[in-house]
């Protein structure tokens, strides 16, 4: 786990916030690993609080190309955010026909592009989400999956968003045979932050006091 | 010494936590406090360090995470059967691609799912006490 300059958050809440992730995603990648037949390599991951130029330019800065393409979908609860699994554009075909099987022909992949994305990132994203919701038990509302295409700009927001604080949770993700990448990241804004820090602390606690697992 | 029921060894064993994260390593030492609160617990946050640990002696059962920077915790356990072939050791992750479950197996580890519970926690202790005990009387 690696942390950088997350201004705002202890070093305690820091860490925290990375193993909550990392079990998150570590979940979301066994499902992605199922729909696609090979292992998923994650990197370790990074828990920052930047604004969401510094987001965008992370995003774009591990990725073959400027394109990008991403499954999107909002959260809402105690606290809320936004879920994206990312991809270069260029992979986004390959990585769909992967997934609904090598039989089918381009046109009919390219039929099913939207679709497939959609569906694709809404198992990832729950799997993830829904680890983290029950983890911290607060349940979590999820909205549909948007595919979006663009840069990390469109995604997170250029110039103008640049005093724009979030917590900017990501990780790398890779697979070998296909040399599939991507990432998971998991965006959240002030407010937000103050209650999620809330709730990590109330978790920390109880592990703590070991009732962690009495109540479960 | 006095025993306590639930110890079926009657020993009390030095267990090495191996996890980059604290909160990680504290949810496993709470959990080995309810369940072996008579054990020993040493920690350490990467590889190298574990492997230290291991070295320094005293070590007989070990919890290591998988992603981990530098070393993951696979590469871990490879290393640690070069020397020791027996120690019980579990993969602890919530990575349950097939592939780093059968690559525990392989060396010989079990793997404990992530977030951890105490009975997952618990059934790997009771076998590897077991398996300590049964070495013991071997020798």
């Amino acid at each position: 786990m690696t942390i950088e300059s997350a201004d705002g958050l202890t070093e305690v809440e820091e860490d925290a916030l990375a193993e909550i992730a990392n079990l998150g995603v570590s979940r979301a990648a066994n499902s992605l690993r199922q729909m696609l037949g090979e292992q998923v390599f994650l990197a370790v991951p990074k828990v920052q609080i930047v604004d969401r130029q510094t987001a965008s330019a992370l995003v774009g800065r591990g990725s073959h190309s400027s394109k990008l393409v991403a499954v999107q979908q909002s959260f809402d609860g105690p606290f809320a955010g936004k879920a994206l699994l990312i991809f270069p554009e260029a992979q986004s075909l390959e990585l769909v026909r992967t997934i609904v099987g090598e039989q089918h022909s381009l046109e009919d992949v390219i039929d099913l592009e939207q679709e497939a994305l959609a569906e694709t990132g809404n198992i990832i994203l729950n799997a993830c989400l829904a680890t983290i919701a029950n983890l911290l038990r607060r349940p979590m509302h999820m909205s549909l999956p948007a595919v979006i295409r663009g840069s990390g700009e469109t995604l997170f927001g250029g110039p103008g968003a640049k005093d724009n604080l979030v917590l900017f949770l990501y990780i790398d993700f890779r697979t070998k045979a296909r040399d599939i990448q991507g990432f998971i990241a998991l965006l959240m804004d002030l407010p937000s932050i103050t209650a999620l820090k809330t709730i990590v602390t109330d978790y920390i606690r109880n592990v703590e006091l070991g009732t962690d697992q009495a109540a479960r | 010494m006095r025993l306590k029921p639930n110890d079926v060894s009657g020993m009390n064993y030095n267990i090495l936590i191996v996890d980059d994260s604290k909160l990680a390593r504290m949810v496993v030492t709470s959990a080995l406090r309810r369940l072996r609160p008579d054990w020993t617990v040493t920690e350490a946050t990467s590889g190298d360090e574990a492997l230290a640990a291991v070295k320094n002696g005293g070590i007989q059962i070990a919890l290591i995470d998988f992603n981990m920077p530098g070393m993951d915790g696979l590469a871990l356990v490879a290393k640690l059967r070069q020397t020791d072939k027996a120690m019980p050791i579990a993969v602890v992750s919530a990575n349950l691609q097939d592939e780093i479950i059968a690559r525990a197996r392989e060396l010989n580890a079990a793997f404990v799912g992530k977030p951890l519970t105490d009975e997952a926690l618990g059934a790997f202790l009771t076998g590897a006490t077991l398996r300590l005990r049964n070495a013991n009387h071997d020798n």
